[in-house]
């Protein structure tokens, strides 16, 4: 017989041993080295704390009591594993971009942030999970119980209290220890990861070794062992329908739902492939666990005397057959399965009461006061560290308040029932952009209710929470509120009833309340990145095209400041950064200024949020941010209705002044406009007039008359050109005269203007890329030369620059071709911009020009009339014109 | 931006493998689900000659079956990138 | 040597104009063609007459008369000008600003002789 204290001192050594493990993987993982510590095998093995102690003793007792149900708590985790492409993959995706911390955290992260979803869901998790972290304390002490009173002692209540308290002290150590050690982001817990791998494959190798002891060393084969289950009481298949199904669902819901297969399935995986690997591997490992379950069930019931308990049967059947060192081994993948869960457990719950509950009413208790970043620090580890205990605690508490009894047995369903209130939540939020932080909250709240009124608080007994008489009668009387028969749906089983119908009004209340409600900006941000994580999360974005990035940012800055703001912005940087168009490079300086412009209109925390992800290429498109920034425009306009109508009037006004302005403007110029025609007009008559006096009085040589004739001839035929000039204008401007449309190339009118144009040793020197003018045009080619002509001239004309020089480009704007026209001078201020093409309007009197300023104004009008457009590029570094052409 | 919106009518032969192979991950799950649940359609019509043993085998063939047909799908399965910008053809 | 006269105007048709039949009158001719230098001109070497353009670059011929008049030696000079514009508000500005003779654009080269031969004789 094994004495206690060597099934104590194997016990202690297996710890210690446990404490190595996760020391030395702590280590490794420190140094950056074990790469195995994150490979496959151990994240498929650390999916095993799904097998708790309810599962490695409880799963026996349930087959010894109802036949093959007790695989259904196996074949739902099988579906969702094999079924990772639909959710899993997404979650773990999720998990990593949007660094999540817990389920707390995906719930209240999807809905916006929401500090209250948090709480609830923590809340949830706490109350569901107490009961189960109770119930492996208790697995724990009776089966170390059992060797105590096997070796002689007689252990009573005092006695396993109080071996339940040491396991509960010394469970709170060991992850005190290990698992907030660190502060990561990520939370990743290496030590703890690899020890309960290592506890994993202890637990499946003391329960197949149990196994294949009974079918080969005791039933005598594969053969006899079918025969003994067929011979057994359980040999009958009739498993109840509803709960077969219902089961299988609340196993799997469960799986996605608990706290602690969150923590191990999302948070401390770091690499999606671990997932594909474990899909398999997983409903591999427990398929091994469930093999031999029925099996050691009926030997059990065969060996034993009658009204042992079957939940110990993995135990008490080595010792029955006298197996010791099986039994410890046993022994030991029980305590494995207990120990694993609760450090698990523990660590995932503990950060969500933290991060949800501690820390916030920390922060808000001293809010105000500055605070240093190592001081949120301490703050968080010890609110890490005192939520471990509190929750053990809690267990340990429950374990005594119950009692211990039979009661315990059944609160693994119970305990997922609670758990998976989480579920309509969750995958509303994963794949339903609607959903609402209201509608969650409804949903959770209700479903909790529901649990807790029809299977939580009933489990403690009739009489115990809830009066007998309102078990069989209802509160007050209402009779279709009693906890068990809702709605009148009496003689359901209660698990398959609570899970029914807090499912359904769960899931009821999360959608109307979604629908019923408006989620705020950051929430629709959050459910853009969460229901289309795929679409913008590839991994590796790289960030070389900058030219789509500010393009991005324009558009976005567009929606939400309007786009002549947003453009004035995007070119003033541009023009700061010498870049010519309105995309200018995407500097942190930039991003920062834009951000505090955008925050001006939507606040900071949302245009930091949305400048964040564009240009930190997290996961959200373009379109989720014009979605937002249209959503927020509207609300912006919506409340700021009386502002806009005062805003309205001052704009007429402004628009009117404008305009007077402008009137002024022209007329004084029309005025300037006349005298410069007379101007224009006497000054060659003047020299005609007093040559031909001249040559009419006589006297002069021929010479001289020669040349004063010449002198006349030139004048005359100036002013035969202005006024073809004001005649052709006229033309232009009442839509006369026709045109003669051609085929030629752009190549060739730019040629035959810079021929025309171009002459004398004062030239411009013209810059163009001839390549890029190989462009067919089908046009008024000699109106269009006119036009280039009238370019080019100004540009000698006006370009005061020391080395005149014109740059001719094309190029692709707005969808249409456009050849600009840049000089490298002092161009035209902005103040005149407007007026250039106003055929009254001349820049200054200077004689220079030897034109009355009619030029662009005859260029705007023979654009017009060919289909295309001229207007004054500004910020070139120079006088600028944009030809677009038809 | 500019590839957004462009459908992909035509996949060369390795990315239209990988698509039907998204499929049958997908649709595996399903199947699983009405395989573990063909035992009950057998207690509805009656058949009285089969007990839990017959159950328990019948159940751990189709798991191991189910597992093996997972390992194959996960083994050929490629994660990224293709996996991501799998909505073009659906 | 005969009188100097100082012709402030950009043309070069209309200085080649004035200078031909100014000499022919026996003037010594002097010419400047920009605005801005004009009144430096006339204070280094005082003419006996000055011929100026409304219409400059640079400067203005009202804005060379205003500064011309505001200098005491020059308040006498005889000034007289020409104008393209042909408005009377110029001509009003130009009286106030103490021109001597004003001759719209174009004029016959009797019309200048009479002038400039008034101008100085008076």
């Amino acid at each position: 017989m094994v004495s206690f204290n060597l099934l104590v001192a194997v016990s202690l050594a297996y710890v210690a041993f446990l404490f190595i493990i996760a020391f030395v993987a702590e280590r490794q993982a420190e140094r950056g080295r074990g790469k195995w510590l994150r490979s496959s095998l151990v994240y498929t093995l650390s999916l095993s704390i799904y097998c708790t102690a309810w599962t490695f003793y409880g799963a026996v007792g349930y087959a010894a009591r109802s036949g093959l149900e007790f695989i259904t708590i196996y074949l739902g985790p099988t579906i969702v594993m094999i079924g990772w492409w639909w959710v899993l993959r997404k979650l773990v995706r999720i998990g990593r971009s949007q660094r999540i911390t817990s389920i707390a955290d995906l719930i209240s992260s999807r809905f916006g942030k929401s500090t209250a979803l948090g709480v609830i869901v923590t809340l949830i998790a706490v109350v569901a999970a107490t009961p189960y972290i109770a119930l492996q304390l208790q697995s724990v002490t009776l089966s170390t119980a059992v060797f105590a009173n096997a070796s002689g002692q007689n252990w009573g209540a005092p006695e396993l209290a109080s071996a339940a308290l040491w396991v509960a002290v010394g469970l709170t150590l060991f992850t005190v220890i290990f698992g907030t050690r660190n502060l990561d982001a990520n939370e990743r817990h290496n030590g703890i990861v690899m020890a309960i791998a290592v506890e994993a494959v202890v637990k499946l190798c003391a329960l197949v070794a149990v196994g294949v002891f009974v079918v080969w060393g005791v039933a005598g084969g594969v053969g006899p062992t079918l025969d003994l289950i067929d011979a057994s009481k359980i040999a009958e298949w009739s498993p109840p329908g509803g709960r077969w199904f219902g089961l299988i669902f609340l196993s799997g819901a469960a799986f996605l739902c608990l706290p602690r297969m969150f923590q191990v399935l999302v948070v401390e995986n770091d690499d999606e492939s671990r997932l594909s690997t474990a899909s398999w591997a997983f409903p591999l490992y427990l398929m091994v666990m469930s093999l031999f379950v029925v099996p050691i069930a009926v030997v059990g019931l065969d060996l034993l005397p009658d009204g042992s308990n079957p939940d110990l049967f993995v135990l008490t059947v080595p010792l029955a057959e006298g197996r010791s060192g099986l039994a410890i081994l046993s022994f030991l993948g029980g305590f494995s399965s207990a120990t694993s869960m609760v450090i698990v457990a523990t660590i995932a719950l503990s950060t969500m009461v933290s991060n949800h509950i501690v820390v916030p009413i920390w922060l808000s208790s001293r809010a105000g006061g500055a605070m240093m970043s190592g001081d949120v620090r301490y703050a968080v580890l010890l609110a890490r560290r005192l939520s471990i205990g509190g929750v053990l605690l809690l267990g340990y508490v429950y374990y005594r308040l119950s009692g211990g009894g039979e009661a315990l047995a059944a609160i693994g369903l119970i305990s997922f029932t609670g758990v998976v209130q989480i579920l309509p939540s969750m995958i509303g939020g994963l794949y339903w952009r609607g959903a609402t932080r209201w509608g969650a909250a409804a949903g959770l709240i209700t479903g909790f209710a529901i649990w807790a009124w029809s299977l939580f608080l009933p489990s403690f007994g009739a009489g115990e929470v809830i009066p007998q008489i309102v078990l069989e009668q209802g509160p007050f009387g209402l009779a279709w509120l009693r906890p068990q028969a809702l709605f009148g749906f009496a003689g359901l089983d209660p698990v398959i009833h609570a899970v029914l119908w807090s499912m359904l009004l769960n899931s009821a209340a999360f959608v109307i309340g979604s629908v019923l409600t408006f989620p705020l900006p950051l929430e629709r941000l959050q459910g853009a990145q969460f229901v289309d994580v795929f679409e913008h999360s590839t991994g590796t974005r790289s960030w070389t095209h900058g030219g789509a990035e500010a393009e991005d940012l324009l558009v976005m800055a567009q929606r939400i400041l309007g786009s002549t703001e947003a453009q004035d912005i995007f070119q003033r940087e541009a023009r700061l950064q010498g870049k010519e168009g309105y995309l200018p490079e995407v500097t942190p300086k930039f991003v920062e200024d834009l951000e505090r412009e955008l925050a001006g209109s939507v606040g900071a925390a949302t245009a930091h949020a949305m400048v964040g992800q564009l240009v930190q290429g997290a996961s959200v498109s373009v379109e989720d941010l014009i979605a937002v920034a249209d959503e927020t425009a509207q609300i912006m306009e919506y409340s700021s209705r009386l502002e806009a109508k005062s805003a309205e009037q001052e704009r007429t006004a402004r628009q009117l002044q404008e305009a007077n302005e402008k009137l002024t403007a022209l007329s004084i110029q029309k005025d300037a406009f006349l005298g410069q025609i007379s101007h224009e007009l006497r000054t060659p008559m003047t020299s005609i007039r007093s040559f031909s006096d001249i040559l009419r009085e006589g006297g002069a040589s021929a010479e001289m008359q020669a040349r004063h004739a010449g002198i006349i001839h030139d004048e005359a035929v100036r002013l035969t050109r202005l006024l073809d000039d004001l005649l052709d204008l006229n033309v232009l401007e009442n839509g006369q005269g026709t045109l003669s449309r051609q085929e030629g190339h752009l190549r060739d009118v730019i040629d035959r203007a810079i021929a025309a144009s171009v002459v004398g040793e004062s030239a411009i020197k013209i810059q163009r890329k001839r390549a890029e003018e190989a462009i067919a045009l089908d046009t008024d080619l000699d109106r269009l030369t006119q036009v280039f002509i009238n370019l080019i001239a100004n540009a000698q004309k006006y370009c005061t620059a020391a080395e005149p020089v014109l740059r001719i480009v094309v190029r692709k704007a707005g969808g249409r071709m456009a050849v600009d026209f840049i000089d490298n001078g002092a161009g035209i201020g902005k103040e005149h911009q407007e007026m250039i093409f106003e055929k009254f309007s001349r820049l200054s009197d200077h004689r220079k020009a030897g034109g009355a300023g009619l030029g662009l104004a005859i260029c705007r009008e023979i654009m017009i009339r060919l289909g295309g457009s001229i207007s004054y590029l500004p910020g070139q570094g120079g006088a600028a014109f944009r030809v677009i052409l038809p | 931006m500019a590839t957004r919106g462009k459908k992909l009518v035509f996949l060369e032969r390795a990315s239209y493998r990988q698509r039907r192979l998204q499929d049958v991950a997908r649709l595996l799950p399903v199947l699983a689900a009405v395989l573990f649940a063909l035992p009950l359609i057998w207690k509805l019509v009656g058949n009285d000659g089969r007990g839990t043993s017959d159950v328990m085998i019948f159940l751990f063939v189709i798991w191991s079956g189910l597992i093996a047909v997972a390992a194959i799908i996960s083994r050929r399965l490629k994660l990224e990138p293709e996996s991501d910008s799998g909505k073009e053809e659906r | 040597m005969g009188k100097r006269v100082l012709v402030i105007e950009d043309e070069p048709n209309i200085i080649e104009a004035l200078s031909f039949i100014l000499s022919r009158d026996g003037w010594t001719v002097h010419t400047h063609s920009d605005g801005v230098n004009a009144n430096e001109r006339i204070r280094a070497t005082p003419p006996d007459l000055v011929i100026l353009d409304v219409m400059l670059p640079g400067k203005s011929g009202f804005d060379i008369l205003r500064d011309l008049r505001a200098d005491p030696e020059m308040q006498a000079l005889p000034v007289l000008m020409l104008t393209a514009r042909g408005q009377t508000r110029d001509r009003e500005l130009a009286e106030k600003l103490g021109v001597n003779r004003f001759i719209t654009k174009p004029f016959s080269n009797a019309e200048v002789i009479e002038n400039v031969r008034a101008l100085v004789t008076t």
